[in-house]
């Protein structure tokens, strides 16, 4: 079995509020990240697909139709974007690194035409990152 | 379940010598490590915890509460510390970076499941480079196989 990874970078603000939280809540659970005007960050995502290696090509799969796959449904949807107000999936869920893994788990593993889907990994920063293995 | 991983530094000063063996084979086998005198690296850690998404939040364990937890119990004891005075394990054990793993799983475990437990949460694994070109990793009870592809 062969992984194959590959990343894309995208930057977006968003902010952390859960309008069942009192505003105190809200501070003192989410710290600055609270702040409702938002914040950014430049967020780096890692697919990776596992799957055996095609003879004919010696690829496990064509890496441009993961780039291109990566680019129109992740990439279009959240580059300089405010998760919060134009990501559908966090109208009411926090944007936090652990839900945007979900989420791309969610829109990339359906089309996903080769290999298999094994983990998706996001850097918030360089000293923070998340990773989903679908489970 | 998600995998929540976290970067730290320290640095700190060690010596790689077992009393055990004789000098020419300490200077053999731990080679420029074994220097009396001891040298240093900028170690970088990486603490990794899993659990399930907290629906009111959307986060797996509070940041702030990670770094409090790493800082008082690793870091203050670590940074800028000899490792083979400063640190009572490793009075007795030679302080590679093998057993600093260990070390810092143990020192980690306990407090950060205690601080977690309202989620399941759990101490996946420790990662530590001494320099960038080499790194050890613990996973208790994992080969490193499938989820252990770094």
């Amino acid at each position: 079995m062969i992984y194959v990874t590959r990343r894309a970078e995208f930057s977006a603000s968003h902010y952390y509020h859960n309008p069942q939280f009192t505003p105190e809540e809200n501070r003192r659970i989410f710290g600055k990240c609270n702040n409702p005007l938002g914040h950014g960050h430049n967020y780096t995502v890692e697919v990776t697909v596992s799957g055996a290696i095609n003879p004919t090509t010696g690829m496990v799969l064509d890496l441009k139709e993961l780039k291109v796959l990566l680019e129109q449904e992740v990439i279009q949807l959240m580059d300089h974007k405010f998760l919060n107000k134009e990501v559908p999936a966090f109208a009411e869920k926090n944007p936090t690194t652990e839900n945007i893994s979900v989420e791309i788990w969610n829109l990339l593993a359906p089309k996903l035409a080769h290999g298999k889907l094994h983990r998706i990994r996001v850097y918030e920063t360089q000293d923070l990152f998340v990773d989903y293995y679908g489970e | 379940m998600v995998y929540l991983t976290r970067r730290y530094r320290f640095s700190a000063g060690h010596r790689l010598h077992n009393d055990d063996l004789s000098a020419e084979e300490n200077r053999l086998v731990y080679g420029k490590c074994n220097n009396p005198n001891g040298h240093g690296h900028n170690y970088l850690l990486e603490v990794t915890v899993t659990g399930t998404i907290n629906p009111a939040t959307g986060m797996v364990f509070d940041l702030v509460a990670l770094d409090g937890i790493v800082a008082e119990r690793v870091l203050e004891k670590l940074d800028h510390k000899n490792l083979n005075l400063d640190m009572e394990n490793f009075r007795t054990q030679v302080p590679t970076t093998e057993n600093l793993c260990l070390e810092i799983y143990e020192l980690l475990c306990t407090p950060l499941e205690e601080a977690g437990a309202e989620r399941g949460l759990q101490l996946d694994r420790v990662r530590l480079e001494e320099t960038s070109l080499n790194s050890f990793e613990y996973v208790p009870g994992n080969a490193g196989g499938k989820k252990g592809n770094g």
